[in-house]
């Protein structure tokens, strides 16, 4: 096991407003890995952004530790939280890449004075800087843009660069903060895509703050999910995909995979609105090995449990099959209790919706 | 056509041109005062705007009690009645200056009399830039000073152009009231060679000059700010 390249401990982030405390961020501890995309998803006010911001100090938080890199930025233990002297941690700073929703460029800086902003401490010649422009503007394909002013840029367009400028120094961590919220589905895939190959090329370790489960669903491979300032469960995407815990991850994968429509129409269908005694509505969740299996199959042969499949959905999640069937299934009380007992072993996750087990 | 003139505008032309009294004295006068008050005052406001946005509880380095001391210092200085400032700092106008009276005497209770009202236009104008942008700043590793030119001067420069403006002419408005004691210029002449002398034609003139002075920093303000600004 390597050393995390970012270690949240037990952060609490409080603020104080004239009578009112707000914990913004409940004690939450997070570890990153290099290379890891971590996803980290939850409602607006759920403290993602707050807890993101501890990494590189732009929020000092009130309790906790934020290791990052092996080098202790804060200690909530010390009588003196923050640990790094404030020109070393505008350094530090600079091998965090940071983008925003808003972009937040600078409007009256063209394209290239705005990735060139991130550059005015590098040691590079000013030669040298004006190639790392280039060579970054030509990275997220706005070569033929550099002369203009961000007004006359479309948002994705401003998003590739911000994420030129924050790549400028060479990061090796990249926190997205809701980058994508402000885009089109579009706009929001190239910008995934472009995140996933940077991951990929450079080994680019990111943070994916969103409210959106599709864009984790893209590209992360870990995730958290964050309500009220703490976190509720967090894991390998895949787990969390196919054993949520919390009702609000569910709730969120329902989104992410469009099953909550379908389930809506569905549950209002005739077949399952008046399901007769003996039959079960319901979800069946497998990935990986299982949808290999002829599941279906396998019941009907088995346990002579007929299965009607009224919404069927397969997601790839870092490469393996993620599949959600919504069944109606029929059959003897004996042969539907062994038949369920049959696809839990499988690995397959059951849960009945409508209709009683045996 | 200067037949027509000397008839028709006799206390005008009576003034003369370039004697003490004259119109390219009084002229010269407003612009004297009007550019160095404008620099001093502006100088000034602008450090009281930028302390007032970077300390306030907002800004990039908070500070309660430098923010109160602003606060204050701007507040009360915009409560005082220029004409009432103009009497009331006459000591410390005779011991910057050496006299009390005369355009550059007035450049004292000027300077300080448009800094506080420019400082609160600079806050609002700075308060303008994104916070966002601010952030993004900090997160690529800007120290203080790059953050004070480099983001809020720079991205604040066409809203300052447009604050500096309203500023400049209400400060053409306070060198005519300046020149009720004794500073000189257009506004003395409409006022002590004019209106006092019921010579209704001077007042008309100083003033028609006046308007075209103002008229000309709105127009150039307002093309700058234009052109400054890509937002």
């Amino acid at each position: 096991m390597t050393n995390p390249i970012i270690s949240l401990k037990n952060i609490d982030v409080t603020f104080t407003q004239k009578k009112r405390t707000i914990e913004a961020v409940k004690n939450v501890s997070i570890d990153v890995n290099r290379g890891d995309v971590f996803g980290i998803v939850g409602y607006s006010g759920a403290g993602k952004s707050t807890l993101v911001r501890a990494i590189n100090l732009l929020q000092v938080p009130t309790a906790g530790q934020v290791v990052v890199n092996g080098e202790t930025f804060f200690d909530g233990q010390s009588s003196k939280g923050v640990q790094i002297k404030p020109k070393d941690l505008r350094d530090r700073r600079r091998k965090i890449g940071m983008i925003f929703q808003h972009f937040n460029l600078l409007n009256e800086r063209t394209v290239a004075e705005n990735v060139a902003f991130a550059l005015q401490h590098s040691p590079l010649s000013a030669n040298e800087k004006k190639a790392k422009v280039s060579e970054l503007l030509e990275l997220v394909e706005l070569s033929d843009r550099s002369e203009q002013f961000p007004s006359q840029l479309s948002g994705g367009q401003k998003q590739r660069v911000a994420i030129a400028r924050a790549l400028a120094n060479d990061p090796e961590i990249l926190i997205s903060d809701e980058a994508t919220s402000a885009l089109d589905p579009k706009t929001t895939n190239q910008i995934l895509a472009l995140l996933k190959k940077l991951n990929a090329e450079f080994n680019l370790t990111i943070l994916l703050i969103t409210h959106e489960m599709e864009a984790v669903k893209e590209i992360a491979n870990k995730v958290a999910v964050m309500q009220n300032g703490a976190v509720l469960e967090q894991g390998s995407t895949l787990d969390i995909f196919t054993k949520p815990q919390a009702p609000l991850t569910k709730e969120f994968i329902e989104t992410a995979t469009n099953q909550d429509k379908a389930l809506a129409a569905i549950s209002a269908t005739d077949v399952v609105e008046n399901l007769p005694a003996g039959q079960l509505f319901a979800r069946l969740t497998y990935s990986g090995n299982s949808t290999n299996e002829p599941l279906i199959t396998g019941l009907y042969q088995n346990f002579q449990v007929v299965a009607s499949i009224l919404y069927g959905n397969v997601e790839i999640l870092q490469g393996t099959e993620v599949g959600s069937l919504l069944v109606v299934l029929s059959g003897t009380e004996a042969g539907l209790a062994a038949g369920l007992d049959s696809l839990t072993d499988q690995g397959v996750t059951v849960e009945i919706l409508k209709g009683t087990k045996a | 056509m200067s037949n027509w003139f000397s008839q028709n505008f006799p206390n005008v032309v009576y003034q003369g041109w370039s004697g003490d009294t004259g119109w390219l004295t009084a002229i010269n006068q407003t612009l004297f005062m009007t550019f160095w008050s404008a620099i001093f005052g502006g100088l000034l406001g602008l450090i009281f705007g930028f302390g007032l946005v970077v300390t306030g509880p907002k800004g990039i380095t908070p500070n309660r009690i430098l923010f109160w001391i602003f606060d204050k210092i701007v507040s009360v200085f915009r409560a005082i009645p220029f004409i009432i400032l103009l009497a009331f700092i006459a000591p410390v106008t005779k011991t910057l200056v050496g006299t009390q009276i005369g355009s550059t005497a007035a450049l004292v209770p000027l300077s300080l009399g448009v800094f506080p009202f420019f400082a609160r236009q600079v806050q609002v104008a700075l308060s303008e830039v994104d916070s966002g942008i601010v952030e993004a700043a900090q997160a690529v590793g800007a120290s203080f000073t790059e953050i004070v030119f480099g983001v809020y001067l720079r991205e604040g420069r066409s809203e300052l152009i447009r604050v500096s403006t309203v500023t400049l002419i209400s400060l053409i408005g306070l060198t005519a009231m300046a020149g009720a004691i004794g500073a000189g210029g257009l506004g003395n002449m409409a006022i002590a060679y004019g209106y006092n002398r019921f010579a209704n034609d001077t007042t008309l003139v100083a003033t028609l000059l006046v308007l075209i002075l103002v008229l000309v920093v709105q127009v150039v303000g307002d093309f700058l700010a234009k052109h400054y600004n890509h937002k």
